[in-house]
């Protein structure tokens, strides 16, 4: 158990050490969008009923920055010691693949709700928005920190070079995070997008995590929780596969 | 009595490279051994398999009597490992560093311990300093405290002396002699016979994957008749290049 806590720990230490790059710089740019957007879309019609177009967009983008900081969080950690060579520290320890999985997804768990706490809090003078489901909004924050520290350890365990985990972040992670709804909500989207946003876990976290807030949403919590819980089993269950074979870490 | 290091049939092929050849070895506990090798010769692919870091295709290889597979929680606990690569992590500071690599092994208390190996390894006023700031000497002498700091029975130092100044290789041999007489057992690569000569008891040369010597220091040095490690590795190498032509 203290290796595992002396791992999460480390972890923990290593993003706060430069949080002007980890914690500031999400909820400066987090800031910016909400500013802009805001503005633009001030004139547009109410997405929900009584509901403003700001204080609609402040759950969607608190949650991208915590997905993207999530996933931030497990990979650059994980595909910086491979390229410097420094994971042999922790390879050489007795941590068993389940502490060293759940090490880096507590920690991008940590960073992910840091951020979108900091970023709620933040926006919250400028725009206050109700907390009509509290238990849900924990709910999906952890969920979503989960699911995408997961997916962080997955890419940092495949990728070799810095280039490969842009890839991740350029190709996969943007796009998830874009496509998701928080910007908008997916019954405005044309049929085959409409669609297409239905299969991507992304957008029922961004759901669920908004009924939290506004209690409104474009499906039920309930159906997002089945389906964002899914996912995490499902990508913890193959990461943790891939640990225990030792696959792109142990030659 | 437990051998420190069992290795038994231990195959390895990277690819097209057939880099160890069913390699057999056995450490006693409380030894000073060397591997000895040219560049290629398997020596670092041989630690890897012992300190799990890679995956034999074949064989068994154990520490302190447990399998580095099978046991390897119990394995690791048992083994130091100074790795050859100068690497270390940008974060943190030296103490940091130890403190962190000690809580892996799951020890709370450690700082008497870290104390004596940052004075042994002339360390101490380096210890808030970070790790980015050391030079390559003072990152090696990191490594090899990060490889004492749970107190493993067997070391294993893989070239711990490249690129170390003559003070600090006298300083950190006479701490490794002093963890050797308080039990540890110490298997040493090194491409300074010299240090192997006078330090090591027993000698293992590989060459091609395959170990093509193995016996005391002294009955080594007695058997060709030459007058030092580094004649008989030549004389050695020389012998197995005329086999192969054979």
């Amino acid at each position: 158990m203290r290796g595992f806590l002396t791992l999460f720990f480390k972890e923990v230490l290593r993003f706060w050490k430069v949080s002007l790059q980890t914690v500031l710089a999400p909820l400066i740019s987090t800031l910016l969008y909400l500013l802009v957007f805001s503005h633009v879309m001030a004139d547009h019609a109410e997405v929900y009923p009584g509901v403003s177009y700001a204080a609609f967009l402040v759950p969607g983008l608190a949650m991208m920055s915590m997905l993207q900081n999530a996933f931030a969080n497990s990979s650059s950690s994980l595909v910086q010691s491979k390229v410097t060579g420094n994971l042999v520290f922790v390879l050489l320890t007795p941590l068993s693949h389940w502490e060293f999985y759940w090490a880096y997804v507590l920690a991008a768990v940590v960073r992910g709700v840091l951020v979108g706490s900091v970023v709620v809090l933040t926006v919250w003078f400028f725009f206050p928005i109700p907390g009509r489901e509290p238990l849900w909004i924990v709910v999906f924050a952890l969920l979503a920190t989960i699911l995408s520290g997961s997916l962080g350890v997955l890419a940092g365990i495949w990728a070799e070079k810095f280039d490969q985990m842009a890839a991740w972040q350029n190709f996969i992670v943007l796009p998830l995070t874009f496509l998701s709804g928080a910007f908008y909500s997916i019954h405005s989207l044309p049929p085959f997008w409409h669609t297409l946003s239905r299969f991507n876990p992304f957008f029922y976290v961004i759901d669920g995590f908004r009924y939290g807030f506004l209690g409104n949403s474009d499906v039920t919590p309930w159906q997002s929780l089945l389906i964002v819980g899914s996912a995490c089993l499902a990508l913890s269950w193959t990461t943790l596969a891939l640990l225990r074979s030792g696959w792109r870490l142990r030659t | 009595m437990t051998a420190a290091i069992e290795i038994r049939g231990a195959d390895k092929r990277f690819g097209t490279v057939h880099a160890l050849k069913s390699v057999d070895l056995t450490v006693e506990a409380g030894d000073f051994f060397a591997l000895l090798g040219p560049n290629g010769a398997g020596k670092t692919t041989l630690i890897n398999l012992l300190a799990g870091l890679s995956v034999a295709d074949a064989g068994t290889l154990k520490v302190m009597g447990f399998d580095v597979g099978r046991d390897y929680q119990q394995a690791r606990r048992n083994l130091g490992v100074v790795p050859q690569e100068l690497v270390f992590d940008p974060f943190f500071t030296v103490r940091e560093t130890l403190e962190i690599q000690s809580g892996y092994f799951g020890l709370k208390h450690n700082d008497d311990w870290i104390d004596d190996i940052l004075d042994n390894l002339q360390l101490a006023d380096k210890a808030h300093a970070n790790m980015r700031t050391l030079s390559g000497g003072m990152k090696r002498r990191v490594l090899i405290a990060q490889a004492l700091v749970h107190r493993p029975p067997v070391i294993v130092l893989d070239e711990p002396t490249a690129g170390v100044d003559v003070e600090l290789r006298q300083s950190l041999w006479k701490f490794i002699q002093r963890l050797n007489r308080e039990g540890h057992t110490i298997l040493l690569t090194t491409h300074y016979l010299e240090e192997a000569e006078s330090l090591c008891r027993r000698v293992a040369i590989l060459k091609q994957g395959q170990v093509v010597a193995l016996d005391t220091t002294q009955h080594l040095l007695q058997s060709r008749a030459l007058g030092s490690l580094e004649d008989v590795f030549v004389a050695i190498m020389q012998d197995s290049e005329l086999k192969v032509g054979a």
